[in-house]
């Protein structure tokens, strides 16, 4: 679950003891006029849960009401990455004088929470990671180990940070316990900002609840942003069912989200495009007769490739659901199976019995077969 | 992490649904299962095995050396947890969706303890003619018949499919592992191959990744050093751009992780990447045919 800058800054980094500049929402040009007054100078912030906001025109300084109404009317109604602005951020402008990088993630290599932190942040910082390494830090802190301002500042040593060194480590401090405590997947401080008045302030915010954590943050899931998917991916969602639409015309029905991915791979391979990915892993596998409702009501479909390989899914069962979904909606666009694993001989008898359809063999021959019948 | 017939094993969550099922699978298989845990009803049989309280108590009353999980996520960490505790040497966790806060102090405790994780989600372990622990159709002559590639997969209905291709090839299985489809599992692509290179019974491996991590090109690294051919398929070429972690998860992995980052690596380790799951029985008979030649270039030779 992802969150907009102005929530992750309220709801995790002000009340874990960081600093952020003064800041209101706004939803209209009155009211980021209304903002500009007392506020002064502002940087006026679109609040969509997406990066590269300032390089699509969502982030515009202003020095007077009208101004700031000015930019509030051009970024609201603005769609960057899918989403539609509706909600700004008018923020006091800092004088800035550097700016740093600062984040916690799970690492993989040392299956911990890893502290980064560069002397150098804000835009291209993937770039500054590539080109001056030497300005990076990083340090996995295994579960259950002290992170205080020593260990901080001891993985800050050789950094040259102007002075702010203990303002800094008492920021990663922070950081990282939000990030133990929230259940965050990602918690981010890009630029984490000295001001010229010697602050140091968090001047954006990213914060990533953990999915599988989310049942025990409720105040914070509470407060996630709302992603726009389509209606099918909003359906989807509902029923528990991970649906993405995508600008193909071969629909995609298949278990477990490597078959799902490979099966769509292989469409490719084949010249043909995927119409949509769909994962039905785990004991969604029951749920196959909504999965190709679906599908099918994705306009773009031209054919179908059902693939199912049963190891803890049942073929069986997802047969099953497929030709009840298929008797109801009566479909006319040519569908290709290929079945095999747990309860394959029934589900094959079913799909031949009750749709008259033989099933592939490979799974090749079918993705072959539906690209063809989809040109 | 190869799963033997010798292995003693507990099944944690043995009265669900799901682990009575997959229970009575894996001893139909040969597996040596010697009881299972529910504290609820602890004391009764179930499905002709003891229940117990706990890991360690079982440990204590029916010594064990695998520990599988049938445990839904919330209670997945308590649960892994007993395990360590009770001194198990290989932990299958199958459970998908466990939060990562509690995936870390799970893999924190089996550090300390010296205990090998496999997953979390992960499909299980299947060495044909031997034992299966998990939820893979071991018990399907179809899929799984003794042989000599060892099966390395992420996913479980992927590895299916290349087990089945590989039985219809009649080249059979050495053993299977499912490492998972976590992004921080126990034993990484890496330590599968390392013990697939050790295994006498292993003439090939088939390593089946996916897009997302490192632990392909990890793997790549190792297997440059193998004779043994390595035949891969890496799914997600077609995939739509998924999450990404913001800028850290780029400056964390060096923006390695996607399709073309694997291949890259595993073809410059002279391993064999294939675009379609029904090529790799195929490149793995290729890979075995050239071996039994006497070429002893090791992996080199299967660029013929």
């Amino acid at each position: 679950m992802n969150f907009v800058e102005h929530v992750a800054k309220q709801h995790l980094l002000v009340p874990a003891g960081v600093a952020v500049p003064k800041g209101r929402l706004a939803d209209s040009p009155a009211a980021a006029a209304e903002a500009f007054a007392e506020i002064g100078p502002c940087v006026i912030k679109a609040q969509v849960p997406t990066g590269k906001r300032g390089k699509a025109g969502g982030i515009k300084a202003a020095d007077s009401a009208e101004a700031a109404a000015d930019a509030a009317r051009t970024i609201l109604g603005m769609s960057i990455a899918g989403h539609l602005v509706d909600k700004l951020l008018v923020e006091e402008r800092a004088e800035i004088e550097r700016e740093f990088y600062a984040a916690v993630l799970p690492d993989t290599a040392s299956r911990s929470p890893l502290v980064l932190f560069s002397s150098r942040g804000g835009m291209d910082v993937e770039e500054i990671a590539a080109e001056a390494p030497d300005t990076f830090r990083r340090r996995p802190v295994a579960p259950g180990e002290r992170f205080g301002a020593a260990e901080a500042r001891d993985m800050l040593k050789g950094l040259d940070l102007g002075g702010s060194e203990a303002e800094v480590a008492d920021i990663l401090t922070r950081l990282h316990r939000i990030f133990v405590e929230s259940d965050a997947e990602l918690v981010e401080i890009n630029p984490l900002a000295r001001l010229a008045d010697g602050r140091v302030v968090a001047l954006d915010a990213k914060f990533t609840l953990d999915d599988a954590a989310a049942f025990r943050q409720p105040d914070l899931a509470a407060v996630a942003a709302v992603e726009n998917p389509t209606d099918l991916e909003r359906r989807g969602a509902e029923v528990g069912l991970k649906f993405i639409q995508l600008d193909g015309n071969v629909g995609v029905l298949a278990n477990g989200a490597g078959l799902t991915m490979t099966t769509m791979d292989v469409i490719s391979h084949f010249g043909g495009r995927p119409a949509n990915f769909m994962e039905i892993g785990g004991e969604a596998y029951t749920k196959s007769e909504t999965a190709l409702e679906l599908v099918l009501s994705n306009p773009g479909v031209k054919s179908l490739v059902i693939n199912f390989c049963g190891a803890f899914a049942r073929t069986d069962v997802m047969a099953e659901g497929v030709v009840k979904a298929w008797q109801a909606l009566k479909p006319t666009v040519p569908v290709f199976f290929s079945i095999h694993g747990t309860g394959e001989e029934e589900a094959i008898a079913l799909v031949r019995g009750e749709l008259g359809i033989e099933p592939y063999d490979l799974m090749e021959d079918a993705v072959k077969a539906a690209v063809e019948a989809a040109r | 992490m190869i799963i033997r017939k010798h292995h003693k094993v507990l099944v944690q969550g043995i009265t669900g649904k799901q682990g009575s099922f997959w229970t009575e699978k894996m001893m139909a298989c040969g597996t040596q299962v010697v009881g299972g845990v529910n504290p609820k009803r602890a004391g009764e049989t179930h499905v002709g095995l003891p229940v117990f309280a706990s890991a360690r108590e079982a440990m204590a009353a029916a010594p064990y050396d695998v520990a599988v999980m049938f445990i839904p996520p919330a209670a997945a960490k308590d649960a892994a947890l007993d395990a360590i505790e009770a001194g198990v040497k290989l932990l299958v966790m199958l459970t998908e969706h466990i939060p990562i806060r509690d995936v870390m102090a799970v893999h924190e405790a089996a550090r300390r303890r010296g205990t090998r994780t496999v997953g979390p989600n992960t499909a299980g372990l299947v060495t044909p003619g031997e034992a299966f622990v998990g939820i893979m159709p071991g018990h399907n002559p179809n899929v799984f018949q003794p042989g000599r590639v060892g099966v390395i997969s992420r996913s479980g209905s992927l590895g299916t499919l290349v087990c089945l291709n590989l039985t219809r090839a009649g080249l059979g299985q050495s053993a299977f592992i499912g490492v998972g489809g976590d992004p921080m599992v126990g034993t990484t692509t890496r330590d599968a191959l390392e013990a697939l290179d050790r295994d006498a019974r292993t003439q090939a491996v088939a390593l089946v990744g996916e897009i997302g991590g490192v632990m392909e090109e990890d793997a790549a690294d190792y297997a440059a050093t193998m004779r043994k051919p390595v035949v891969a398929f890496i799914a997600g070429r077609a995939a739509p751009p998924g999450r990404k972690m913001g800028h850290a998860g780029a400056i964390a992995t060096a923006n390695r992780g996607g399709y073309a980052s694997k291949r890259q690596a595993l073809e410059a380790a002279g391993v064999t990447v294939v675009d379609t799951p029904g090529e790799i029985a195929e490149a793995c008979g290729r890979g075995l045919a050239h071996g039994q030649c006497g070429a002893e270039q090791g992996s080199l030779s299967m660029e013929a």
